[in-house]
């Protein structure tokens, strides 16, 4: 698949159509929607506007709960994570842009979890592009793709958002 | 002497935080943003983040001190880390032997930080320098040489209160010459570039050189006070006044001690800030350390946040590249 070719702002509207499916047919109300920052976030806000969801955006900044923290080193800049209401008994929308080792999603789990106990995750991500190394899959997808070990897509963004394949970093 | 900087490792990032002296200002700037980022973490339900999971962090405190070594507990464990709390008599453990001993017992316990306070100036040093290769020491004030983390945690208020510190201008007040935290927040305020660093006092505890560390001495308050942004007042110690430094606390007040009426002179919107712990009536009036202007126990409530960012800086260790190359 051509990665440059593929449209963000397409994939999310299908993604808001197929996340609406999903909460109707798990009777989810009012959900509290949580991007992870920072792609996850620009893609949450898109679909927490499409579905007109009634809580205000969640957003996670999931540096602390890295598990490679002693190797790669602290994210000089964490943005403080917002969760505008209790997630205690909640139904919570997980946002991702990309997911690929499922790493980055065990640790907004874990930060989640730190907040209150929800009454149910869903994950929606924008692309999976495989390579997973947790027992961690998204209850939505909106397109997926195989990439050889070292490759990765990124989704560039806030405005236009443009999702890209970059070679190894280093 | 050794001209490499024994804070830094191989790739140039914090293992040790002893002094403010070396460090370069991004350095500095780095952990105020990942102190900024930390604040986050005591909103959350668990005031807690995983960073430091399974890692031993020994507080040693050879000189007593509860805000700061309670500080220090609280961001270890909001880090993680597990932590041991070791208050020694400092009587009995002035010589480097017994120091050096104390520290390879502690290590043979796979602990992986010293946090250390000692009354002699250079102790956090000595311990840095023969610590094992994976432990990283924090100087949480040694003599009147160094207290860095105290240091950053003002700065970081000043920043909080008052945004860049290129225009700022900072005054410091009281016993300078004795002051670890005085000498620690004047290499921190210099290396971020403040406009000008004032200090304020009675020629007896103003040190003679002072001038070499880009400060301009003053001894009359109410001068040095002139369109001040930032006042920083000092804990003037009883034991002074044993040394003839001072004829008495009483005199010490009327001359030095912080009130309302001196503050007329200061920019209308300075911030009042004290390391604490204060002592009303000697360095500053109730009606300043309770008063819209004092800043005294937001100081406190950053000192978390700040000794968790340095903390986690100086527990991460990067690959170092080129020796992995090299292979």
């Amino acid at each position: 698949m051509d990665i440059d070719s593929l449209n963000p702002e397409q994939i999310i509207a299908d993604m808001a159509a197929a996340l609406r499916t999903l909460l109707a047919s798990q009777e989810i109300a009012d959900p509290l929607m949580v991007g992870i920052y920072t792609g996850g976030a620009w893609v949450a806000q898109r679909l927490h506007r499409q579905l007109g969801l009634e809580n205000p955006l969640g957003t996670l900044d999931i540096s602390f709960y890295r598990d490679d923290f002693t190797r790669v080193g602290m994210n000089p800049q964490v943005k403080p994570s917002l969760l505008p209401v209790s997630i205690e008994d909640r139904h919570v929308i997980l946002v991702d842009d990309i997911l690929n080792t499922g790493r980055t999603i065990r640790a907004a789990l874990n930060e989640l979890f730190d907040y209150g106990r929800p009454a149910s995750i869903l994950l929606a991500v924008l692309v999976d592009r495989g390579g997973r190394e947790l027992p961690i899959q998204a209850d939505v997808v909106g397109a997926r793709t195989r990439l050889a070990a070292g490759e990765h897509i990124k989704l560039h963004g806030p405005l236009p958002l443009r999702l890209s394949r970059v070679g190894v970093a280093r | 002497m050794d001209k490499r900087n024994i804070q830094l490792d191989d790739n140039g990032q914090l293992r040790h935080f002893l002094t403010i002296e070396g460090l370069k200002r991004q350095l500095l700037v780095d952990i105020l943003d990942a102190a900024e980022s930390f604040t986050s973490v005591t909103e959350q339900t668990v005031k807690k983040v995983p960073l430091l999971r399974g890692k031993t962090i020994v507080n040693l405190f050879f000189e007593s001190s509860t805000r700061t070594r309670t500080t220090f507990e609280l961001a270890a464990k909001r880090l993680s880390a597990d932590v041991l709390n070791i208050n020694i008599n400092a009587s009995a453990t002035t010589k480097g032997e017994t120091l050096l001993d104390t520290q390879r017992n502690l290590e043979a316990m796979q602990c992986d930080m010293f946090v250390v306070r000692h009354a002699v100036s250079g102790a956090a040093h000595f311990i840095a320098r023969h610590a094992a290769p994976h432990v990283s020491v924090i100087n949480a004030g040694d003599g009147s040489h160094a207290h860095p983390t105290q240091a950053m945690l003002d700065m970081f208020t000043i920043r909080h209160h008052k945004g860049e510190f290129h225009k700022l201008r900072v005054a410091i007040v009281g016993d300078i010459l004795h002051s670890r935290v005085a000498r620690s927040q004047i290499h921190a305020l210099s290396t971020l570039g403040v406009e000008e660093i004032r200090v304020i006092g009675p020629k007896t505890l103003i040190p003679v050189e002072a001038h070499t560390l880009g400060v301009h001495v003053h001894h009359d308050l109410r001068t040095g006070l002139r369109d001040i942004d930032v006042i920083i007042t000092l804990r003037l110690q009883h034991e002074r006044m044993s040394g003839a430094f001072l004829p008495s606390e009483h005199e010490y007040f009327q001359l030095y001690g912080l009130t309302e009426a001196r503050l007329e002179l200061a920019k209308p919107d300075a911030i009042i800030m004290h390391p604490g712990p204060i002592n009303r009536g000697v360095e500053i009036e109730s009606a300043v350390a309770d008063g819209p202007r004092s800043v005294i126990l937001n100081q406190v409530a950053h000192g978390t946040a700040v000794r968790m960012a340095i903390m986690a800086k100086a527990m991460q260790r990067l690959p170092n590249l080129s020796a992995r190359e090299l292979h």
